[in-house]
Formats: structure tokens, sequence, C-alpha cells
């Protein structure tokens, strides 16, 4: 089951093109990286999907229903360009918050108290947003996003301008929200936290979707067959006739396999050859190299058509 | 509609309960009282001494209670020559002598009298008031000394004016009239300017902070911009209302309980004022006289006619600016100079709309008054300041309507501007974006 499915989403200004012709399936309580570089496209999408401003063509499913005026409440959208009315106080502005999204004052008053216990911030209740930190207020930003309990939870850069305290914080509530059965949409232009958080992802660049999958098939696809392999005693060299070796120092050795060859075969062939191997390793490339690749390549390709 | 009534009140109680708010609210009024206080002191200052000031009268014709006694001044008619009543004065026994002459030709149309003084002069409100009554001294005794019939003489007098009576409305018109309207109007109309302004320019700066904290996208993110502004302009409208609706409570009471407190009564400063202006004075039963007229004046207006046809250009102007301003608002960026240019575009025509108003109030029947009072970006300020004047029927209807429609029009096009501005981060936004803003789908 996807909670959310795009087809191909188009949206303009005036005749610059934002997002053109998206497409991607986000399964069910999953936890999905949309990246892209600055400008791709991404916050286009998001406002799209939180009912923001709508397509100019093409279709968004929430839990297969057509987006409409009953799902911004089972949304919660963290921006980018985040912020807060300064003069109110925090607790009046949760509250308020928390009521425009559908909740009664009970329960509104219900939640947000329970997450003060969480953050230990009790005392914060009475006091004016502009008496906050910057970190403090990102907090009440970020408990104004869950405090629904949306089914859906969109962070657009949610760590950018956090230290690394209230990142770690932040990061463990994501997941238990993702424990939990929230489905998270995770916005950013940082591979390796899409790499360490997400399992699935998808990659905008000038506004089309280059790169879609899960996170592993995604690795796979582009993968190079690199091996790494640590070992005791004199490697047999003529196992190496056919294959390239990228680097090899000391006690260490990296090569890349021809795609029809069996790294078994070559395991196989080592320990008969009484070669005390400690470790072998395939090495995956990073979702940044992949990043890097692939929008280096469609930028490419575009400037030269 | 849930959600439009959180954000009214959230605009409402945020603005209602600030510090600033309450001090505006309590203090204008309070200032005025204290105004009304100064300038009560001022009119009603006296020297502490008591000037006494003698008549030399060698005609014996006058006596002394013709002239006005007050606290600060008295009059003795002592029995000495003019000579010894000069000495008298050096030696500081009395302020002056008025040296009243023997009349020798009645036919003299001035009389110069002296006043004559060694330290205090006389102030400008004594002076005048001892002229006034040394005039109407001589005019009886020239009356007596020529044989004149009085009442002959009161016939000659008397003001002619021209009493406009309109042959389409039955009720009858008085020459206080076109004043009172004026006067009315003038007021109704400079109020419709001054709210328009004041909480024009709160939402569009309402708009405006929201939009550079970026909450507003947070808060889009839950409800429609349409409603974010629409709860907006209703909020900040509720905070206009209770603002004057306090002020029109406070400001009679506090000048009542002024003017019992510090027992000075309003007669004294429209004297003070009358003598300012250099003006004869008016005298206290004139004053009454056109007080009556002017409170009949009042009553005869159609108030349950004026009084919710007001209320009605008050929200329509309102809306209609409002919401321009917080088109406005939001199309300005962090910089507020640069966004000052678009706001003028909205202040030509209120500001052009007052200046109407004050003609329209001298000539309410131009057609200059009656095509602004139908044009909905000034009608409602010119047409304010013409009810008094009871203008057709069919004109308040047709302005009316046309307010109504201009204004769901004007709300619905910056509804438009508004929720693509909001979204527009560090972008210097022309007129010509502001255009296409209203087109894009």
């Amino acid at each position: 089951m996807n909670i959310l499915s795009l087809e191909n989403v188009r949206k303009t200004y005036d005749k610059h093109v934002a997002v053109d012709g998206v497409s991607f399936n986000m399964p069910k309580g999953c936890v999905f990286g949309m990246l892209g570089p600055n400008g791709a496209g991404k916050t286009s999408l998001i406002r799209i999907i939180t009912t923001i401003t709508q397509a100019d063509s093409g279709v968004v499913l929430y839990n297969g229903e057509k987006l409409n005026q009953n799902h911004p409440s089972k949304i919660g959208y963290m921006p980018e360009e985040r912020g807060l009315y300064k003069k109110m106080k925090v607790g009046d502005h949760l509250v308020y918050l928390a009521r425009l999204k559908g909740l009664s004052k009970t329960d509104a008053l219900r939640e947000i108290k329970s997450w003060f216990e969480k953050f230990e911030i009790e005392d914060w209740w009475g006091k004016k947003v502009e008496e906050l930190s910057k970190g403090m207020q990102q907090k009440i930003q970020f408990i104004s996003t869950v405090v629904h309990r949306p089914g859906l939870l969109i962070l657009d850069e949610p760590f950018s301008g956090l230290d690394p305290i209230n990142t770690n914080l932040i990061k463990d509530e994501i997941d238990e929200l993702h424990k939990n059965g929230t489905s998270i949409i995770f916005s950013t232009h940082r591979m390796e936290q899409v790499e360490e958080v997400c399992e699935f992802m998808v990659l905008i660049n000038q506004g089309k979707n280059v790169l879609e999958g899960s996170v592993k098939d995604v690795k796979n696809q582009y993968k190079e067959n690199l091996f790494k392999i640590d070992f005791d005693g004199a490697l047999p060299m003529e196992a190496f006739a056919q294959t390239k070796i990228i680097n090899q120092e000391g006690h260490s050795i990296t090569v890349q396999l021809k795609e029809e060859d069996d790294s078994n075969a070559l395991l196989r062939h080592l320990l008969q050859n009484n070669v005390q191997v400690h470790s072998f390793n395939e090495i995956l490339p990073t979702l940044n190299e992949i990043f890097i690749r692939k929008v280096a390549s469609s930028n490419h390709k575009n400037t030269t058509i | 509609m849930d959600k439009l009534w959180l954000i009214i009140q959230r605009e409402y109680l945020t603005r209602v309960k600030k510090r600033s708010f309450i001090l505006a609210t309590i203090l204008t009024p309070l200032a005025f009282g204290l105004f009304f206080i100064v300038v009560g002191f001022i009119f009603s200052y006296e020297d502490g001494d008591v000037k006494q000031i003698a008549i030399s009268d060698p005609g014996n014709v006058l006596s002394v209670s013709k002239l006005p006694n007050t606290k600060s001044i008295t009059f003795t008619k002592p029995q000495k020559d003019l000579e010894g009543l000069k000495k008298d004065v050096e030696d500081e026994k009395y302020s002056g002598v008025i040296a009243i002459p023997v009349v020798k030709n009645l036919y003299d149309k001035s009389i110069e009298i002296n006043y004559f003084y060694s330290e205090n002069e006389l102030d400008i409100d004594s002076k005048l008031k001892i002229e006034k009554s040394l005039g109407r001294f001589f005019r009886e005794y020239k009356i007596k000394e020529l044989g004149l019939d009085k009442k002959e003489l009161e016939a000659l007098e008397g003001d002619i004016s021209l009493s406009p009576r309109s042959l389409l409305n039955e009720e009858k018109d008085t020459s206080m009239k076109a004043g009172v309207g004026a006067a009315l109007g003038g007021f109704m109309g400079f109020i419709m300017y001054i709210t328009v302004f004041i909480y024009g320019m709160m939402v569009m700066r309402s708009v405006m902070e929201e939009k550079v904290n970026r909450i507003v996208e947070v808060m889009i993110s839950s409800v429609k911009p349409f409603q974010l502004m629409m709860g907006k302009i209703i909020g900040v409208g509720g905070v206009g209302l209770t603002q004057v609706a306090i002020w029109a409570i406070l400001i009679p009471i506090i000048s009542i309980s002024v003017q019992l407190i510090f027992g000075f009564d309003p007669e004294a400063m429209n004297e003070g004022a009358a003598g300012m202006s250099g003006g004869g004075g008016m005298d206290p039963d004139d004053i009454q006289f056109y007080a009556a007229q002017v409170i009949a004046e009042l009553q005869s207006q159609n108030w349950w006619l004026i009084a919710p046809l007001f209320v009605l250009y008050f929200l329509g102007g309102y809306f209609l600016y409002a919401s321009m301003f917080a088109a406005v608002g939001s199309a300005m960026g962090d910089d507020l100079g640069e966004g000052q240019a678009l706001t003028i575009p909205i202040t030509i025509p209120v500001v052009l709309a007052l200046y109407i108003m004050m003609v329209a109030v001298k000539s309410p029947n131009s057609s200059l008054a009656v095509w602004s009072s139908i044009f909905p970006l000034f009608s409602p300020i010119v047409m304010p300041s013409r009810l008094a004047f009871s203008p057709p029927a069919w004109q308040i209807a047709v302005s009316v309507i046309v307010l109504i429609a201009t204004c769901i029009f004007f709300v619905w096009l910056s509804a438009r501007i508004y929720r693509v501005g909001i979204l527009m981060y560090g972008k210097k936004v022309t007129f010509k974006e502001l255009g296409k803003w209203m087109f894009r789908a």
C-alpha cells in the first residue's frame, strides 16, 4: 500500500518549470528520502503534496485518494523556512497550531503537555517565543509539526541550524514515530542523512525524478563490483589476471570484478591457496557518489542539447 | 469555517491583549480629558490680584453697574476729578482710570475713551469686555439723548438669512441644517479616513511580518491562504471597532467628568476662544440659542438610516482597502522601504477621497460629490459625509450596491495576489508581476 503516489505531476511558474512530470510511489510506513540539489524542485513538490499549491497537471494520491480538503490535517509539514509568531506564548502558540490542524482544545492541551514532559520543557509554557533560543524554537516547531499525529510527516531540511545534541534528539523522535507507523518524507540535499535513515528514495534534478526506489536497490543498481580483501600471506597473483586491481597496499587489496565474475569463485581460489582472509567486503557506492554522477550527467546532457 | 474563526480569534486577541493597545485605547481619551483640563485652565486663568479700576465721569452719565465686574476686576466711581485719580494710580491706589468724556456731539460715530495706567496694562480679554459694555452703554445713552424710539431701532436690525428649502423633501429645512450637516458629514468622513488608514496599514504590516517570520508557510499547510487573509482582516477590523467603541464611550464620560470635577463650564472656553479670534464674542444667550438649534438639528437627522449606513460604508471601505493592503503586504519582502512604493496606489485614492469629502460637505449635491459618492474607492469616505444632507435614495442604493460588488471583487483579487505573494521570497516585486499573479491558476 502506498501512502503517497504521484503520477506525472507538473507545475510551472511563469516560464520556469519547477516540477516536470514527476512520478513516484511512497510505501506506507517507510522513511522516504527526497533528494536533489538546491533549486531542483523539492520544495515545489512538497507544496503540492501539502496542498499549499496545486499542480498544473498530474495526479497526487494520498492513501489512494485524490488530495482534498481533509488531507492537510493528516499531514505534518516542517518547512525549511520555518518560523513562529514571536510575540505569542509558547503554550498558546502550540494549541493554536494544533487546533488549526483540527484537534479539539482538550486534545491539543493533552498532546502538547505530554510532549513538554517528554522534552522536559514544562517551564517554557508561559514564555514568549522570542525569549527562546533558536534551538529551543526548533523543538517547539517540531512539536507543532507532529502534535496532531499525522500519518505523513514531511521534513524539509530538518536538521539545518540544529546543534548535534538537538539533531540527535529529533532523530530519535523521528525513529520512534517511524516505529509507530508514521510515514516520513525527508527532503534534503545531504546524502549521508538519507543513507542513515531512509529506506526509499527519489532523486529530483531540474524538476524531474531521475532515480527512484529502495535505497538498497539503487545502490545495487549503481554498484561497480568492487571488493576489498584484507588478508595475510602471499596472494596468488594469477587469480587476479582477469581482474582490475584498483588499489593494493600492504595486506589489503581492492579489486573490480567483471560483472559475470563470481565473487565466490575468487574467494574459493584464495582459500585454496592458503591465503588467510580476514575480511571480504563488497564496496557499494555511497548515495553521494550516485547523486553526483547522476546529477552531473543529466546536467551535462541538458547543456549539450 | 472553524479555522477562520480560530484565526479571527487569534488576530483579535493577541492585539487586544497587547500592552500598547490597552495603553493607546485608554490613554487617548485620558489625553483628551487632560487636554480639556489644560485648555480650560488656560482660558479661565486670571491674575491672582484684583484690579481696582476707577472711573472718571465728569458728565456723571455712567453708573458702575453697567460695567462687567469680574473676579479680577472691580470698578469704582470715586468722587474725584481725573487729575486726582491719575495721581492715585501713580500711588498704586488704583490699577488704572477710565476717563469717560463728556459727549459733546451726539452724532460722533466714535468716542475716544482713555485708559490711564501706570504698571498694569489691561489684558486683551478685559479690554474687549469693557469695550463691549461701554459700547452698549453709549448706544443706550445716545438713543435716550437723541430721543429715538427703541422699538423702531430694533426693527431696523436683524439678520437676513437665505434659507435653502428643498422642494423634493417635505421635511422642514432650517438654516442650521447646512452647517450642522457639514460638521457631521466632515466628522464621519474623517473618521472613515483615519480608520481605513490605521487599520489597513495594520493589516499590511502584519501580513508582511508573517511572511518575513516564515510562519506563513506553516500556517498555510493547515489553512487556506484565503482563510488566513480574511481571518486577519476581520480580526484587525474587530480590533478597530473595539477601539472606536471604547473611545465613543470613554471620551464623553471623561470630558463630562472633567467638567464636573474641575467645575469650569464650556462657556468660559467659548468666550475665551471668541475673544482670542478677535471677534466680539458671543452672548451666552446666543450660544444657548445656537446650541439648542444644533441639538435640534442633530435630533432631526434620520439616525435610523444614517447609523446603519455609516456602519455599512465603514465595513465596505475597510474590507476594500484592507484587502488591498494585505495584497501589498504579501508582495513585500524583508525590506520595508522598498515595499513602501507599492502602497502609493492605495494611499492616493484614500487621500483624494478625503479632499473630495471636504468639498462635498460644502456642496453636497455637486456632480463631483454625487459621482464620487458612487465611485467605490471614494464612496466609503465621501458618501458618509453627504448622508447628513439626505441625498436621494437612488444614489445611496447605487452607491451601496457598487461598493459591495467592488468590495467582493477586490477581496477576491487581493486573495489571488496574496496566495502567490506570501510564498515569494527574495524577489523585488513590480506591479507587472502583481498583475500576473492575479491571473495565475
